[in-house]
């Protein structure tokens, strides 16, 4: 079998397009990305096959039809596309009814312990080795010498 | 055995509901347990020590080997015998050391009861996976023991420290373990001591088996744990760093000891880590103030004391090491149990208060005074039968065991000073102490402490029963003549002077720093492994939020960047250095491809620069058009209809929300980051066009579809290969991608549906589930409502019922020709896209009175059911049959049953679609509605 070259740039075109697209913060852009990116895929797995008369028996004779297989799983990926389509949209949507923007934020979290990886703070520094202040009473906590402060006095009864 | 175990852990379950019943007396009820595991072993100890294990064997897991073998020789039957005794003491003792109201007292019964089965399972474990079960098992209970007040820090941290070390030990061992098993072939180690091959595998072996050992028992460089686990309460500290856990890690130096001895890390590493060990120990309890703190430290340097006799690893050794587990299990508990009750009696541990004590509470003092003796070595104990036995078997020993022997008998100087210092600590009088208050002490407190003395006075006096019980044991060492026998007298022997020496020298020791105390105060050791431990934990949470913060952007594009870029390198690197690229291709199958290609090329190209939502949605959509027309000319029929019908539905989609959405796209990103995108993604786009290149140019193998138009025709019974390959060839993965539209579809209606924090039911929205109407009316064209196009909504009424059908004939006739449930589904779709987009919900509810979700359902249940149908019938799941009927009327019908996988496949379409239109067009009208309503109020206000 010999690639088709048509074929082969159009998927590379739809695949650059489609991933420059998802690399954008803004869900719709994304999710245009996302269909570009599976026209792409769906023809990539059409390369896979070769071309032919439709695959009916009757209508074509078997040896001049075209391959059925990645046919069958093509049409399976673009209905599911059209699932995720609509998912994204609905998220996109939702996202702008509550933020008022549809664009894809920075995790808040992550931002917040990537601050103390650059400020050299939270635990494992020499500020908070006896403990990460989580806030009780029962006095000063010494990382030195175990033990020493570590014995309860006893329950008396 | 089993039985045992599981006596403890029934025990365990009901002892808080007993505690509740009786309050603190339910403690002798739960002691029954240890108490019968106890009479249990002594019931076997003549089998046993005739040289007749119990055994027993239950299957586990046979596919992988398991059993739960238990095996009690010699080594275990001590255990039990201790495990179960002091168990049972010690929760008696524990009946009069917690008061009724103690609001932790449940819990402690229910964990300490389950940690004294945890560990008798663990000494009469045979099966080594079995025995790791026990060991973290263990771990885990002592940590919810030392933790037992959750309320202070230092009881967290102590057993977050205890679990840590103990834990990290126990993986080490585990993979030992597992090294030992795999080389022997069996896990159960009375069959491993018999045929072990020899091997540089057994080096490392030994030494991750013995970090395990050596962080159980808190051996050198772990011994900082123990000390830390003296917050728990004094019960916990008398059995588990007396009698039970802290023994883990000796049980497992004595009962490999006779198999792993000769192996070259065994011997050097336990009997420096020992050496080092007690002498760190020793010397710090000779300085500590807290008489429990000077027992810790204590222990720890005892614990080391056992390593070295048991890792010297001859028989003689192996004996005196038994017997020292013995005696220093019944001194060590019976002192801490003493030290609880001064404790409760006067208030205070701390022996710079205490005076006098001996006076005033002289039944205490005498037990006390008991197991102190035999703590330091005197006749006629158990401690000190132990070490004559010890020095005995070391003067007999090589040039190595020499110097050990100087070490042990420094070692037992300082024990006898520490010793000193405890007596004299609790119970002297001090001239500038005021004598202390005492509360008399009850004798159901004392008794359990008592009992455990008195024990170690007969195993003293009994040395010659011990030494026939204990014997068998050591003669499992290879080559062991029967030498040294456990006795209290042996005349006038080098041991007795050595004895002598070192209890002259620890009294001496102990006098010297009494004069001077505050010197003895400010001597600190060099170095301190807790600090290393506080710096490792530390370290590790550094890096955790180090590498955390720098993998851990949060940032989506970060994210897919990271990935496309490792795509680009790898498969793109490998592509471009190995693949063998096709000499071969063809430009085009038929030039109009070239024509389709450029549509789609340049839409696709525009749709990534476009500024405005609307133009790149059109964009996208001439794309997908594109492509079905690139899907017509590969001979793709069934295929090209799909794509068209999807990208149709796609843009009513976009449009429905795009309503809502600014026009533009918000701020354009910063050009160098910009840039970027644009270079990740003709990146991977050049590699997924090398890909696809180098696949397709080499295939050679013929394709599996080969056969397909026979099977077709022959099993699926319909002509259309596509569709039979998705009703039937591959029916299971169609089955999965409908259950993804349920998916999505519930997904986009929870996502719009869900308003300010509630989810309110679809139907009870009105016009959001059903028809107004209380009868339900299907495909109806009532009276137009809304100031809409009436043109549109009349022919639109005018066409629908004729796209309803004909989605219905693409549903029949697709197993012969391009339809089938998808297609058709989506066309039947369509048409209610076209009744809201004329009408609005109104239109959109007289066109389908039905809630999507059961319409969804009813297709999921169709499919499913033909599915099971087929297996009813005796068929496999979603297996078709062919059927030919002759009908009165009709005549002949040719009917194959996965058409009604297609209907629910068409159901589910249909259903996807609906809800679509009624999250993302008609709830979606309706909320803004509802806030233009409130707008307009706004204003009017």
């Amino acid at each position: 079998m010999t690639p088709n070259l048509t074929y082969v740039i159009v998927v590379g075109v739809l695949v650059a397009a489609g991933v420059t697209l998802l690399l954008e913060r803004s869900l719709t852009r994304v999710l245009m990305g996302v269909i570009l990116l599976g026209n792409g895929a769906n023809l990539l797995l059409l390369t896979g096959g070769r071309a032919g008369g439709a695959p009916i028996v009757g209508t074509t004779d078997p040896e001049q039809m075209s391959d059925p297989l990645p046919q069958a799983m093509i049409l399976t990926a673009i209905v599911i596309t059209l699932g995720m389509t609509a998912f994204l949209l609905a998220l996109a949507y939702r996202s702008w009814h509550l933020n008022g923007h549809d664009e894809v934020q920075d995790d808040v979290e992550d931002r917040r312990i990537m601050d103390l990886a650059i400020r050299d703070e939270g635990p494992g520094t020499a500020d908070t080795e006896g403990g990460t202040g989580d806030g009780d009473d029962d006095g000063p906590v010494g990382g030195a010498r175990p033990g020493a402060d570590v014995v309860e006095a006893g329950r008396p009864g | 055995m089993l039985a045992l175990v599981a006596v403890h852990a029934l025990t365990a379950v009901i002892a808080p509901a007993l505690v509740r019943l009786w309050g603190r007396n339910a403690l002798y009820p739960v002691a029954l347990a240890p108490g019968a595991t106890l009479i249990w072993a002594l019931s076997h100890t003549t089998g046993v020590r005739d040289g007749a294990p119990v055994v027993e064997t239950v299957p586990w897991v046979p596919q992988l080997g398991l059993e739960l073998a238990f095996r009690m020789g010699t080594l275990s039957w001590l255990m039990v015998v201790l495990v179960g005794g002091v168990g049972a003491l010690v929760l008696a003792y524990s009946a009069r050391y917690f008061r009724t109201d103690d609001p932790g007292l449940g819990r402690f019964a229910a964990v300490f009861v389950a940690f004294a089965g945890a560990m008798l399972g663990l000494v009469v474990a045979d099966d080594l996976l079995l025995l790791y079960v026990f060991w973290e098992l263990t771990t885990v209970f002592s940590y919810l023991l030392i933790g037992s007040d959750p309320a202070k820090r230092a009881s967290r941290r102590a057993a977050m420290q205890a679990l840590l070390v103990t834990t990290l030990g126990g993986l080490a061992m585990l993979a030992g373990f597992v090294m030992l098993g795999r080389h022997a072939g069996s896990f159960r180690w009375s069959e491993i001591a018999g045929n072990l091959p020899g091997g540089g595998y057994l080096t490392v072996a030994v030494v991750l088996i013995l970090l395990g050992a050596l962080s159980k028992s808190a051996i050198f460089p772990f011994s900082f744990w123990l000390p830390g686990a003296m917050a728990a309460p004094t019960p916990v500290s008398a059995y588990l760093h007396a009698a039970a856990m802290v023994k883990g890690g000796v049980f497992l130096v004595a009962l490999l000891g006779p198999v792993l001895a000769e192996v070259t890390p065994w011997r050097p590493v336990l009997l420096t880590a020992g050496l080092i060990t007690m002498f760190l120990g020793g010397w710090t309890a000779l300085r500590q103030t807290d008489l429990k703190l000077l027992l810790a430290y204590g222990t720890v340097s005892q614990l080391g004391l056992l390593m070295v006799i048991l890792g010297a690893g001859t028989r003689d050794t192996a004996l005196a090491g038994a017997a020292m587990v013995l005696a220093h299990a019944l001194f060590k508990a019976t002192l801490f149990l003493t030290v609880g009750v001064i404790d409760h009696a006067t208030g205070t541990r701390d022996l710079r208060q205490l005076s006098g004590l001996a006076r005033r509470a002289p039944a205490l003092a005498v037990v006390a005074g008991l197991a102190a003796a035999s703590m330091a070595g005197l006749p006629p104990m158990a401690g000190f039968v132990a070490k004559e036995a010890a020095v005995d078997a070391l003067l007999h020993g090589g040039g190595p065991d020499l110097l050990v022997l100087a070490g042990v008998v420094l070692g037992s100087a300082l024990t006898v000073a520490y010793t000193l210092r405890f007596l004299w600590g609790a119970f002297a009088r001090k001239p500038d102490v005021a004598p202390a208050e005492v509360a008399p002490v009850s004798w159901p407190f004392l008794t359990p402490a008592a009992a455990l003395a008195v024990a170690g006075v007969a195993a003293g006096l009994l040395a010659p029963a011990v030494d026939r019980l204990l014997a068998p044991y050591a003669d499992r060492f290879p080559g062991a003549a029967p030498g040294y026998h456990l006795a209290l007298w042996h005349g006038l022997t080098p041991a007795l002077g050595l004895s002598v020496l070192a209890v002259a020298g620890g009294a001496g020791l102990f006098h010297l720093l009494r004069r001077r105390e505050r010197v003895s105060a400010t001597l600190r050791l060099p170095f301190d492994s807790a600090t290393g431990y506080t710096r490792v934990v530390g370290a590790v949470d550094r890096l955790a939020v180090e590498l955390t913060g720098a993998t851990q952007r949060g940032s989506l594009p970060f994210y897919l960047g990271v990935i496309l870029v490792v795509l680009v390198l790898l498969p793109g690197g490998a592509l471009l250095i190995g693949a063998p690229w096709p000499q071969r291709f063809h430009v085009w199958d038929t030039p109009l491809q070239g024509v389709a290609a450029a549509v789609v090329i340049v839409s696709a190209v525009l749709a990534a620069r476009a500024r405005r939502r609307l133009t790149a949605m059109i964009l996208v959509g001439v794309a997908g058009y594109g492509t079905a027309l690139l899907f017509i000319l590969h001979g793709a029929p069934d295929l090209a209809l799909t794509q068209f019908l999807v990208e149709t539905v796609t843009i009513v989609m976009f449009v429905l929300v795009l309503r809502r959405l600014p026009v533009r796209f918000s701020e354009r990103p910063i050009r160098s980051s910009r840039r970027g995108r644009v270079a990740i993604g003709v990146a991977v786009g050049a590699v997924t066009a090398g890909m696809a290149y180098v696949a397709a140019g080499s295939r050679q193998a013929i394709p599996v579809s080969v056969g397909f138009p026979d099977e077709a025709v022959s099993y699926g019974g319909g002509k259309n290969i596509v569709n039979v390959a998705l009703v039937d060839i591959r029916a299971w993965d169609t089955m999965g991608e409908i259950a993804v539209l349920v998916v999505a579809a519930t997904g986009v209606a929870s996502l719009i549906f869900r308003r300010s924090g509630d989810l309110h039911r679809r139907a009870d929205i009105p016009g959001g589930g059903r028809a107004e109407s209380t009868r339900p009316r299907w495909l109806t064209t009532g009276a137009t409502t809304r100031a809409q196009s009436v043109v549109l909504q009349v022919v639109t009424r005018l066409l629908f019922h004729a796209i309803v059908l004909f989605s219905i004939y693409l549903l029949f006739s697709g197993h012969n020709a391009p339809g089938g449930g998808f297609a058709a589904g989506l066309v039947a779709g369509l048409a209610l896209a076209v009744r809201y987009l004329a009408g609005g919900r109104t239109e959109l509810n007289g066109a389908a009175p039905v809630d999507a979700g059961v319409v969804l359902g009813a297709g999921l249940f169709v499919a499913v059911g033909t599915g099971v149908g087929a297996m009813l019938l005796g068929g496999e799941f979603l297996q078709s049959a062919v059927l030919d009927l002759h009908l009165p009327v009709l005549g002949h019908v040719h009917f194959v049953t996965s058409v009604f996988f297609d209907v629910g496949v068409y159901l589910i379409v249909v259903g996807l679609v609906l809800d679509i239109l009624r999250s993302l067009g008609a709830e979606m009208d309706r909320q803004s509605e509802t806030e233009d309503a409130e707008t307009r109020e706004r204003e009017l206000v």
